[in-house]
């Protein structure tokens, strides 16, 4: 056990699997660095050094970089996952997806239903998203509502560098396509990762902190920023249950709930644009399941309906924040309540 | 000026670096007694009561319940009536500056840390404390422990010995490979951590199936048993909570786990957040699994003890004491009764399964005497 | 080009290619007729007149090879070795078809034989063979793959990406365009800008032009690139010319044909009858052989269509089951 950076979580991740596992292979632009020029092999690992030292420790036959070819090597990695391969590609920036879609969406995601059940796809596409690096509007985008909102695939968003390697364990070690979100603001983030591979299964929520008069559903890095509103609201008397999916899909809805039946109120931070985002999914599903317990209307903190700006004190106001998280749980705290269903 | 005592983070155990307070019991205003109970401090391992070191008035709670902080941060404020806001405030002050300043020195001296050694039985992780010349402690957990189990216990006996908590296989930082279960096999490997370490003999504290253990090992390895101190052991009799096992092999989610580890203790509020937090990501960790269900298959079948020991503990020629909680729920006291007469046995009420953190000073004297030969 | 090799063919090769074609061209005739009567859901695209193009190209593939295939899959189907009887109750949506009635035409497939499926995404399929041939390149099965792709496809960008890639990453893949002359109803000879050989060399890849109206042309033509895909020397291209009998769907009037134009194919330039001529002018097989394969093909094809149509759809449960291998 030591303090690992959330770069260093995904990299051991990956490095511990491939050393269990010789299908395991990844491809990507620059995931090693340097093809073909005259400088280091294994230059970048990737832009921001996730993979550095992965080619070096398992050869080009294990990690393949590729020109710039999204639909061809992304679906190249649909087809090698039918075969016997378990690839792991990287879709760098997940604002890419645009050009790779269609192999994700209707190749991995259907074969196994199209073809009734003969066949697996045991692919992982691990992919950069989130704003806050300036990076501005086609580099900083939350696209995980897309990729759920399609059956067959399964979306993991790991809030913290243990959730990101037990949760990228898991992916490789899973049977079906895995789209793995991993937020470029938190490579830097620490805490202590076991230096022993393990898992995190999917479909189940952690609950980061427990309390009483509301809960908050926080997504990936929205999840720090729920704690740091929870810290505050507790000086003020008010105890927050904070809920971190780990995976949009699948959901695990039934934590949701039994949480909103002990609280009756719940605040959704989502950092994917308002429409048809996650927080708008569950609170769909909340709302249909769970109506007698809600105490008030549910709060969804989301950016505004824009693409990202580039200037810091723009992007700084469409990023929800620890400030907005307590405003919101303020007003879920004040709302009239409702009259208990007779 | 009005005397002003700070409250600060607790150390709990040797390896402990930071913690939260779970629950204030006390708010601001209103006085305190020396010893009285006024909050409670939740670590990874453990929940347990905060104790104030001074009387007075309880002035300022400076840390709110949930947020973590390094051990010797301030979580509140103690003062005599008469103490101003404005002397608090700059007491308060005063103590931050320093504390941001002594704290990188303490963090180098602080934390002894877990540290492994390979041994031709496998990887052993163990925590070691106390003088290297004094005789030796020997502690062993129990199923689903680890080190951290003795984090109260051996702090207290690490000044008058050279004390070392071990990882059993498929626990902790120690070997997941579990080949073979039976307590011979788990003595041998005690026995070789001990070889590693250089420890010719030593006085074993074994807990629950690291009872069964120490006693194996006191029957395979006499000679280098000074003494056995057996708390809640597996071995004396066929009963077994199957149900903990079960649940604690099966449990995924915190709910579930919380209620399994909450039937270890006398006071369900040692269970916190963080220590179930703790246990599902051990139980995560690859080969865990296989090994608790190895271990439980072959140590607890059909919810039955299967190794009865009662008899290898008679022929153990050094002292022997038996410490159970009255309010044991995993393996039921009675299993002390019948004991030959030279073996001590020690009942503790208000404790359950883990009188060695329930009641650690009291057990910590029992084993000073024993190993004292008193 | 002389195809001296094709015709060193044995007998029993012979027959197998006979009895493919055949197979394929009775499946697909009944298939236009079942579909005529509404006997069959959805959309079908018929491979008819082409047959000579699948089966000699399959003809040297084993099950440790794949195939990517189009919209237009029955006839890559077949002859990768799928099982008839499947394929038709998968086309008619039945609980015991080839995919369990989930897929259809257009996603009939059978990974486990190396038949990755066809594909409802023009340019789809390419993508996908690069996987297979990565995969067998990876695990070192010897393994290749090939990407069958129509003239419409070819100009798809992941077309062009895939040739790319497979240069690059020096992969056992062969790419064969099957251009029948007609993207949907838009005529190939406008849409492919340029030489689509010269494309594939561009690419860094021999490419050859063949007729694919000549079992054995095409039988030839493949036997370099199948080496050079086994040696490890990387990917090839073939451009074969063909004609499809049917319309880009089934129902497709096929207006944008010239009239007459597809009964003159039929009578003057039908694979399976060049074939038959070819071999029984040499003496290799007599038409009596090849008169008992015509009936037995018919009888399998009638019994498939049977035993189809008296098969159940998939139950209830069918519709929910086989999205993931586990979930959560």
């Amino acid at each position: 056990m030591s303090k690992k950076s959330f770069r260093q979580a995904v990299n051991e991740a990956l490095r511990q699997e491939m050393e269990r596992d010789p299908t395991v292979v990844l491809m990507g632009e620059d995931v090693g660095g340097g093809m073909g020029a005259p400088g280091e092999d294994d230059a970048w690992g990737g832009p921001l050094g996730v993979t550095k030292g992965l080619m070096s420790q398992f050869g080009r036959e294990r990690v393949l970089d590729t020109p710039i070819t999204e639909s061809a090597f992304i679906g190249a990695a649909a087809g090698a996952a039918l075969r016997g391969l378990r690839p792991v590609a990287e879709l760098m920036f997940v604002d890419f997806m645009g050009v790779c879609f269609d192999q994700i969406f209707n190749q991995a995601a259907k074969f196994r239903y199209m073809f009734g059940g003969t066949a697996k796809t045991p692919l992982v596409i691990r992919t950069m998203y989130g704003a806050g690096f300036r990076a501005a509007s086609q580099h900083s985008q939350c696209l995980y509502p897309i990729f759920t909102h399609v059956p067959g695939l399964k979306v993991v968003i790991p809030s913290s560098p243990y959730e990101a390697k037990g949760l990228l364990i898991q992916a490789i070690r899973d049977d079906d396509p895995v789209i793995f979100f991993e937020h470029k603001v938190m490579y830097d983030d620490e805490e202590d990762v076991p230096d022993e591979p393990y898992t995190i299964p999917f479909g189940e929520a952690r609950f980061v902190r427990e309390g009483e008069d509301v809960t908050i559903v926080a997504i990936g890095r929205m999840v720090q920023m729920a704690g740091k509103a929870a810290d505050a609201l507790a000086k003020e008397g008010i105890s927050c249950t904070v809920l971190d999916p780990r995976t949009t899909s699948p959901l695990d809805l039934q934590s949701i709930l039994e949480s909103v039946e002990e609280t009756g109120r719940l605040v959704i931070v989502d950092e994917a644009n308002p429409r048809c985002n996650i927080a708008t999914d569950i609170s769909a599903q909340v709302v249909e399941q769970a109506f007698d317990a809600l105490k008030a209307p549910i709060r969804m903190v989301c950016p505004p309906h824009t693409p990202v700006p580039f200037s810091p004190a723009l992007e700084d106001a469409f990023i929800p924040s620890p400030e907005k998280i307590a405003a919101a749980v303020r007003s879920v705290m004040a709302s009239p309540t409702r009259q208990a269903a007779a | 000026m009005a005397k002003i005592t700070a409250l600060t983070m607790p150390k709990f155990g040797l390896a402990m670096t930071e913690g939260m307070v779970a629950a204030w019991h006390k708010q601001p205003g209103e006085s305190v007694r020396q010893g009285e109970e006024i909050a409670d401090i939740e670590t990874s391992k453990i929940t347990s009561a905060y104790e104030s070191p001074a009387a007075g008035v309880l002035r300022r709670q400076v840390l709110a319940p949930g947020e973590m902080v390094p051990v010797g941060a301030l979580i509140g404020v103690i003062a005599e009536p008469e103490a101003t806001e404005a002397e608090i405030d700059a007491f308060i002050a005063d103590f931050l500056a320093k504390f941001e300043a002594e704290r990188t020195e303490a963090e180098t001296e602080a934390a002894a840390n877990p540290e492994r050694v390979e041994t031709p039985a496998g990887l052993v992780q163990y925590l070691a404390a106390g003088p290297a010349d004094a005789p030796a402690i020997v502690f062993i957990h129990g199923f689903g422990g680890d080190l951290n189990n003795w984090m109260f216990l051996q702090p207290l006996l690490a000044e008058r010995f050279r004390t070392v908590a071990l990882d059993l296989p498929g626990h902790g930082g120690s070997t997941k490979a579990l080949k073979q279960p039976e307590p011979p096999a788990l003595a041998r490997f005690v026995l070789a951590a001990m070889d590693a370490l250089g420890i010719g003999a030593a006085h074993l504290v074994g807990h629950s199936m690291g009872g069964a253990v120490a006693i194996a090992i006191g029957q395979e390895a006499s000679d280098r048993t000074l003494s056995l101190s057996l708390i809640s052991p597996a071995g004396l009799g066929s009963e077994i909570n199957a149900d903990f096992i079960r649940g604690f092999i099966e449990a995924k989610r915190a709910r579930q786990l919380n209620a399994v580890l909450q039937s270890l203790f006398a006071d369900p509020a040692l269970v916190g957040r963080e220590m179930v937090e703790n246990v599902l990501r051990f139980k995560r960790l690859d080969g865990v699994e296989a090994a608790l269900r190895t271990l439980a298959d072959a140590h607890f079948p059909g919810g039955r003890q299967a190794y009865l020991l009662r008899e290898a503990l008679a022929r153990f020629p050094g002292p022997v004491q038996v410490i159970w909680g009255a309010q044991d729920r995993i393996i039921p006291p009675a299993h002390a009764e019948g004991l030959a007469e030279a073996v001590r046995v020690h009942r503790f009420e208000n404790a359950g399964h883990m009188a060695h953190m329930e009641r650690a000073a009291e057990v910590a004297r029992l084993i000073a005497e024993l190993a004292g030969g008193r | 080009m002389e195809p001296s090799r094709a015709l060193q063919l044995n007998r029993e090769e012979l027959l197998r290619a006979y009895r493919q074609m055949r197979t394929i061209r009775e499946f697909e005739e009944r298939v236009h007729t079942e579909f005529s009567s509404g006997a069959i859901p959805g959309f079908v695209h018929l491979y008819a007149g082409e047959e000579a193009v699948a089966v000699g190209v399959c003809m040297h593939l084993t099950e440790r090879d794949c195939i990517a295939s189009t919209h237009r899959g029955h006839g890559h189907c077949i002859a990768k070795g799928c099982d008839v009887k499947g394929m038709m109750a998968e086309i008619f949506g039945r609980a015991d078809g080839l995919c369990g009635g989930k897929g259809g035409s257009m996603h009939i497939a059978d990974v486990a034989k190396g038949m990755l499926g066809a594909n409802g995404i023009v340019g789809g399929g390419a993508p996908l063979a690069c996987g297979a041939a990565l995969a067998a390149k990876t695990l070192k099965t010897g393994g290749v793959a090939v990407a069958f792709g129509g003239d419409g496809a070819s100009n798809q960008g992941t077309t062009a990406e895939s040739m790319n890639l497979a240069t690059v990453w020096k992969l056992p893949v062969i790419f064969v365009l099957e251009d029948n002359g007609y993207a949907e109803s838009t005529a190939s000879s406008w849409s492919i800008g340029g030489d689509a050989v010269k494309r594939a060399e561009g690419f860094g890849m021999p490419g050859v032009r063949v007729d694919g109206h000549d079992f054995f042309a095409v039988y030839e033509a493949m036997h370099d690139p199948i080496a050079r895909a086994r040696a490890g020397e990387g990917p090839s291209f073939l451009h074969v010319k063909v004609n499809r009998y049917y319309g880009h769907f089934e129902g497709d009037a096929q207006t944008y044909r010239a009239p007459g134009e597809v009964q003159r194919l039929r009578a003057e330039m039908d694979c399976i009858e060049r074939f038959r001529k070819r071999v029984t002018e040499a003496k290799v097989l007599e038409e009596k052989d090849l008169a008992a394969i015509d009936r037995e093909v018919l009888e399998l094809i009638e019994e498939s269509v049977r035993a189809a149509k008296a098969a159940a759809y998939p139950p209830p449960p069918a519709l929910l089951s086989d999205v993931y291998v586990s979930y959560p």
